[in-house]
């Protein structure tokens, strides 16, 4: 019952498969095109942090069931710099790139479930859900 | 897989049909190429269209805004067509306003609300 597919993201590229992927699945989960476009962008600003702020990880997609409950699952893992500050990321407009500062909170927002684990030096683990209503 | 944006003329005005997903360098030639285009033709106005684009993240949207600011520093009208119920959803709920910018349903009205504009 458990797919899980993933995608490594070592270069730009990799960034365009894994949001690909994430779409297929989520078209195959069943969801409508709003969230489809949700699920889209939220991989493809995790897999951007991974690639531009540790270099290199990898995008896990799953589909969940919980108590009756169908969703998917997305987890970002990366072995990079880790986040020192959790509570700052989550503001929206901080960037430490020059970029609009808007992934993490973005990605909060168009998720349901969403939990961050980072170390520094050791890297950093974003698990995030969306279900089917 | 690196195939550049076209940028059509007519009269003075240029039409962008983005016709597919786009990647990172791809978006960043296109700011590049739209801005060059500008200058060579003395364009007054500029209509992007993003029908197909069905979404559109942080990266992409700060291109798109950045373009809409230079466009504006040029001298130029930028309307922005086409942008589907999904994308303008999750445009807001990522936090990204495209301020300062006009916008139609699609390409025909987008055309019309600039020449209007120009016209002003
Ligand atoms: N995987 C990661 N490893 C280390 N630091 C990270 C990671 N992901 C995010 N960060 C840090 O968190 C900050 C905020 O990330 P967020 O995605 O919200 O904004 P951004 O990437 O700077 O800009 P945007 O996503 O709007 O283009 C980043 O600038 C970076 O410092
Ligand atoms: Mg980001």
């Amino acid at each position: 019952m458990n797919f899980r597919s993933s995608v490594e993201i070592i270069t730009e590229w990799d960034i365009v498969a894994a949001r690909q992927l994430g779409r297929n699945e989520a078209k195959k989960a069943g969801f409508g095109t709003v969230d489809q476009a949700r699920i889209t962008t939220a991989i493809s600003e995790l897999a951007r942090n991974i690639y531009l702020y540790a270099g290199k990880g990898k995008i896990e997609i799953e589909r969940v069931s919980e108590g009756g409950a169908f969703g998917i699952k997305i987890i970002a893992s990366d072995e990079g710099p880790g986040i020192p500050d959790l509570r700052k990321v989550m503001e929206d407009g901080f960037s430490t790139s020059g970029g609009l500062g808007a992934g993490m909170p973005g990605v909060k927002r168009l998720m349901d479930e969403f939990k961050v684990s980072s170390e520094p030096g050791v890297g950093t683990i974003i698990t995030t859900k969306k279900w089917l209503h | 897989m690196n195939a550049r944006i076209p940028i059509l003329k007519l009269n003075e005005v240029l039409i962008v049909s983005i016709q597919w997903e786009l990647d990172d360098q791809t978006a960043i030639q296109f700011q590049e190429d739209l801005l060059n285009k500008m200058h060579e033709t003395a364009a007054l106005g500029v209509v992007i269209d993003l029908t197909p684009i069905d979404f559109i993240d942080s990266f992409i949207a700060k291109v798109l805004g950045d373009v809409i600011n230079m466009t504006g520093l040029m001298g130029a009208k930028v309307v922005i067509t086409g942008i589907q119920p999904a994308v303008a959803i999750t445009l807001i709920e990522l936090g990204i306003r495209l301020n300062n910018v006009m916008t139609a349903l699609d390409l025909e009205n987008g055309l019309d609300k600039l020449y209007k504009e120009l016209e002003a």
